[in-house]
């Protein structure tokens, strides 16, 4: 799992509430091909999103985005399309976890998503947890990743992480 | 400071004395669960991790039931997949198609989960179990991959909301209504993170089957886990089911709740949740005048054979509206058979309604009743997000079985009395000629 240390794309703005079914339609779980779970990624609400995104590109939205399924096809998809982080005010805790296991970077702010717009240019430093939104020349910061998440990371991953504390029981 | 009955089972779960919301714990799995849509990618990360075995080939569930039987190619070749890993790791708890059921319904049912256990599942309802005194939460694939070889799951220990109901439940008022009701009280993320207890005396007088509605939608309202303190009804309903030994916590009366919420139930109607969210509940006489096409009845919300029985009572005698659809889905093999046994299935069939093998199906726009642009349809399930049963212009009202039956006979969002009244009135004129 690769630890990005510098983030910059454009941003693409959603509202409160996105969840799962319009981040990508059940019908398509069919699959667990990343390419094709994004070419079908926010289509009811946007269709074409992933041919707009860039490789780096952002997501910033409202309150508890990701809410709905457990599906880990969410964030896959997400991350599939070049999305290379979300900022919301707040996550639901499914769609974090699974975020967090498959290496699409989530940051919590409760102010940022009110003033940066659509098409901002941001520019994120991880370590920091700092926004930079070029256009508009303001900064925000973010919460600080939980430890515990950072650990997962640090270590790899989920699996990883998990085999080394089971190791470390003597199982 | 005591300790709510959350806290307890994952300290238990986790060998520790006590935990307080906030701690992180690594904890002991009773079972782990997944279905033919989340089983796949668990699969492949955990064949990835080369381990070569489970940890427990009794404590994995997994249940072909979303998009089967096999809604596509792609889908029977997930199932291929989920079938092969059951046979060659020698899983105890698979169920091939024809034995299934929903899964939500299915391992409570066949004793397969119990109280007292901490359950994890790659669905997001796997929240259902709480219902039987238990800590049930949703995970995704790798996090059930991670389980399949360690038998852990690490959690936050969440903050524990309590719900109290009081009084007596009304005419057509179930476990469905109570939890809408509570949805469109919080909000959809009003319950964030957080383990939410259903208590208070109208709870300890629900039957098992309203209990598992009411926790199958604490994900709903953002939820971690629901959860009903196990007692005489849960006792009567695991007795001569359960798997494998049980034990029954309980919170203790000093525990620390960070809100309280109290329901006047006497004052709660049947609710109808308008798209495109669950929390927007209205009582049913708020609803208007809405004409609909489609009417499911069944889901891992309302698929018992108690919801069998109520759309049955509703349905007896009369016949679906003339355009309109109303697919009927038992939730368990078991349930099904029970049904023809009680002639529920040949009423179904008498008053025009579609009669389902068990399968997730429309609930999440997979198959067996999508919805076309425009339409309308009133179901048992547990979400009516945009485009989620079809149609990014299609609508879903989320409510009881017995106001999707009586939907189902008038056409348009309904009480049940309107259709009894409707009965009553026929026999009054009859009688009069």
């Amino acid at each position: 799992m690769s630890q990005r240390k510098q983030i910059s794309g454009k941003v693409f703005k959603f509202g409160d509430d996105v969840d799962t079914d319009v981040i990508i339609p059940a019908r398509y779980l069919n699959t667990t091909d990343p390419k094709e779970l994004a070419s079908h990624c926010m289509e009811g609400v946007r269709p074409g999103f992933v041919k707009e995104v860039s490789s780096g590109d952002v997501i910033v939205a409202g309150k508890n985005f990701g809410c709905g399924s457990s599906r880990e096809h969410a964030p896959i998809a997400i991350k599939g399309a070049g999305i290379s982080s979300v900022i919301a005010k707040s996550f639901a805790r499914i769609f974090y976890r699974n975020s967090f296991n498959t290496g699409l970077t989530l940051l919590v702010s409760e102010e940022a998503p009110d003033k940066i717009e659509e098409g901002d240019e941001l520019e994120i430093d991880l370590s920091s947890g700092i926004i930079r939104n070029k256009t508009k020349g303001e900064e925000h910061r973010t919460h600080p990743v939980p430890e515990f998440m950072r650990n997962l990371v640090a270590a790899g991953g989920l699996i990883p992480y998990m085999l080394r504390k089971h190791a470390r029981k003597g199982e | 400071m005591g300790m709510t009955i959350t806290e307890k089972i994952l300290a238990v779960h986790a060998n520790l004395d006590r935990v307080r919301p906030g701690d992180m714990i690594m904890a002991r799995v009773d079972m782990a669960l997944g279905n033919d849509i989340t089983a796949p990618i668990a699969i492949e990360v955990f064949e990835k991790a080369g381990v070569g075995k489970v940890f427990d080939r009794d404590k994995i569930a997994l249940v072909p039931d979303h998009f089967a039987p096999n809604k596509d190619i792609k889908s029977a070749e997930q199932c291929k997949l989920m079938r092969e890993f059951a046979r060659k790791y020698g899983i105890t708890h698979y169920w091939e198609q024809g034995e299934m059921g929903i899964e939500h319904i299915l391992l409570p049912e066949q004793g397969v989960v119990v109280p007292g256990d901490l359950v994890i599942g790659a669905d997001s309802h796997t929240c259902t179990y709480g219902a039987l005194g238990a800590f049930s939460t949703g995970v995704g694939s790798t996090d059930l991959a991670a389980a399949f070889i360690t038998g852990t799951a690490w959690f936050r220990v969440p903050e524990s909301m309590k719900f109290i109901f009081t009084g007596k439940r009304g005419k057509w008022v179930y476990g469905k209504d109570l939890i809408l009701y509570t949805i469109g009280r919080i909000g959809v993320d009003g319950a964030l993170y957080r383990a939410m207890e259903f208590t208070g005396p109208t709870i300890e007088e629900l039957p098992m089957a309203d209990r598992l509605t009411m926790c199958n939608m604490a994900i709903e309202a953002g939820g971690k886990s629901g959860i009903i303190a196990p007692d005489a009804i849960t006792e009567e309903y695991v007795r001569d089911r359960a798997e494998r030994p049980y034990t029954f916590y309980a919170s203790d009366a000093d525990a620390p709740y960070v809100e309280e919420i109290e329901f006047d139930v006497p004052g709660i109607e049947p609710q109808v949740a308008f798209p495109f969210l669950p929390e927007n509940a209205k009582g049913i006489s708020e609803v208007g005048d809405i004409a609909i096409d489609q009417v499911v009845i069944g889901a891992c919300t309302n698929g018992h054979l108690e919801d069998m029985r109520i759309a049955a009572s509703i349905l007896k005698g009369k016949k679906v509206a003339k355009y309109v659809r109303a697919i009927i889905i038992p939730g368990t093999r078991r349930i099904y058979t029970e049904c023809l046994k009680e002639g529920l299935i040949e009423l179904f069939m008498e008053s025009g309604a579609i009669v389902s093998t068990p399968t997730c199906g429309p609930c999440l726009g997979g198959y067996m009743g999508v919805l076309a642009e425009g339409e309308r349809c009133v179901a048992t399930t547990n979400r009516n997000f945009v485009g989620r049963m079809g149609h990014v212009r299609s609508e879903v009202y989320l409510a009881n079985p017995a106001v999707a039956a009586a939907s189902a006979i008038t056409g348009k969002i309904s009480s049940p009395d309107e259709v009894i009244y409707v009965q009553v009135k026929r026999d009054t004129i009859r009688k009069a000629r």
